[in-house]
């Protein structure tokens, strides 16, 4: 065996990265890296490269030097900067320290892990609850752990990635049916051969269209086909139903709902996954859920954050209404200035914008953050049907003067791309 | 006619919504390659191949399925399964 020659990394050089057999994996990327490249060199900003230089609030923050209002964050609640959640955090942070450093299973569980999961057990009503590191493994366990290869797992079309991702995980027999079509569900649960278990996903509200699921209706055509059914509540918890538990609650089905999922990253304000549920057994899935027990468990000041933004927001009932006083504001005056919506009212905190095509999306986006009001950007695939749009989601924290402000801005970014008459 | 040309001829009415450059249809046409659909096309055509012969088609088996002959045929399996 000889020994490698090392030679310096120079990256004019194809061969220095370019193996000499087979070829370069990267290759699958070059229409991307092009389109993408083309995009930039018409001088638009990276919609997907934005830095907060300074966060001043959940709803502002300094963008490339000028304060921008936040319009795009899923911070719903505004928990982030709320004084108890902040006060929570740094004495979890001195008492317990930066991180744990193991497993849920092994040495990751601290009495503030456990506090969570009561904080979320009073919050649910629920017997047990489960603390996942992220929302998106939350997912990938659930789906990949609880259906084996016998058993169906039936998803709505426009499911998130994570739920997509947790089956592709799994082994189970995977069944699509048309977004929010109760008909559609109901077919092909009627199509399932008898043996084998069934599980229904459904969310609670799409995160791209910001629509939600006529959960009433399709729980009742699951049950009937004696599925178990799971709710995925990222974007409703909060401020749906009566204690804001997320659509379910309000849909009146929470006796027949297996699971919920959901996360600590929107409302709730900081990072974490979990599922809660009344199901006997669901304790063993600490032991047989991969994405719980191979990977490192929320840091204690996060868990801590979480337990306090959670028991406040059993009591936000004011935060609520004024989250749905601005999501109703926003839908009705950017209906008003001639934007097309992506629902015909405001159904949740998400209002989405769609625009023709992706230079228009890039244009308004831009002119959008120009003006002083960021937005997210969202295009294909991770949107339904092929459409551009900008989604704006609101905060209980933004006043109404900012929802002023900011439809002004639309109204001025609309005609400066000549959007708008 | 077979059943097997039967069906056939059903699936090719099934593709021809979605067939925008009116490729010529044989059991060797590829949907990703010759008909350029993406994902979502898949998903809509997919549907409809399921409510048309009351059958489903799982994610999973979409996976193997790469031309139409591997689709008519998938499809003449689910359909003497049910």
């Amino acid at each position: 065996m000889t020994e490698a020659v090392r030679t310096p990394f120079d990256p004019a050089d194809e061969t220095a990265v370019a193996p000499s057999h087979g070829r370069d994996l990267f290759s699958k990327f070059d229409a991307l890296i092009a389109e993408r490249e083309a995009l930039l060199e018409t001088g638009v900003r990276d919609p997907f490269g934005l830095v907060m230089e300074e966060v001043l609030s959940p709803t502002r923050a300094i963008v490339k030097g000028k304060e921008t209002i936040l319009l795009g964050t899923y911070n719903y609640m505004g928990m982030t900067f709320d004084p108890d959640v902040i006060e929570a955090g740094k004495r979890a942070l001195d008492a317990f320290g930066s991180g744990t450093t193991g497993s849920r299973v092994l040495n990751g569980t601290y009495q503030g892990h456990k506090e969570c999961e009561e904080a979320l057990k009073e919050f649910y009503g629920t017997a047990h609850a489960m603390v996942f590191s992220t929302g998106y493994q939350a997912n990938l366990g659930l789906m990949s752990t609880i259906a084996g290869k016998e058993d169906y797992i039936v998803l709505d079309a426009d499911s998130h990635a994570s739920i997509y991702d947790g089956c592709a995980l799994g082994s189970a027999q995977i069944v699509r049916f048309r977004h929010n079509s109760v008909e559609d569900l109901e077919k092909r649960l009627r199509r399932l051969p008898p043996e084998g278990g069934r599980l229904v996903v459904l969310e609670g509200v799409y995160s791209m269209l910001g629509d939600i699921a006529p959960l009433r209706e399709m729980v009742q055509v699951s049950k009937a086909a004696g599925a178990m059914v799971v709710v995925d509540e990222a974007h409703g918890m909060g401020f749906f139903g009566q204690h804001g538990r997320g659509v379910f609650e309000e849909a009146g089905v929470e006796d027949q709902i297996d699971f919920v999922v959901g996360t600590f990253s929107k409302s709730v304000g900081t990072v974490g996954g979990f599922v809660v549920s009344n199901h006997p057994k669901f304790e063993v899935l600490r032991l047989v859920c991969r994405p719980y027990v191979f990977t490192a468990s929320l840091p204690p000041s996060v868990v801590a954050t979480a337990a306090t933004s959670i028991r406040k927001l059993m009591y936000a009932g004011n935060k609520r209404a004024h989250l749905w006083e601005n999501s109703r504001r926003l839908h009705k005056g950017l209906r008003d200035l001639g934007f097309d919506l992506a629902t015909p009212e405001a159904q949740s905190a998400i209002i989405a914008v769609l625009l023709p095509d992706q230079d228009t999306t890039v244009r308004m986006w831009q002119a959008l953050l120009e003006a002083g009001v960021y937005v997210n950007m969202a295009r294909p695939p991770a949107t339904p049907a092929g459409m551009y749009l900008l989604r704006c989601s609101l905060c209980a924290d933004h006043s109404s003067e900012q929802v002023g402000e900011i439809l002004g801005m639309f109204e001025s970014a609309g005609k400066a791309i000549g959007y708008l008459a | 006619m077979t059943d097997r040309d039967q069906t056939f001829d059903k699936v090719a009415q099934l593709v021809a919504p979605f067939n925008k450059k009116g490729v010529a249809l044989t059991d060797s046409t590829t949907f990703a390659g010759d008909l350029e659909w993406d994902s979502l096309t898949v998903m809509d055509f997919v549907a409809a191949i399921e409510d048309e012969f009351d059958i489903l088609i799982t994610m999973n088996m979409q996976a193997e399925i790469e031309t139409v002959g591997q689709l008519v045929d998938a499809v003449e399996r689910l359909r003497n399964e049910g």
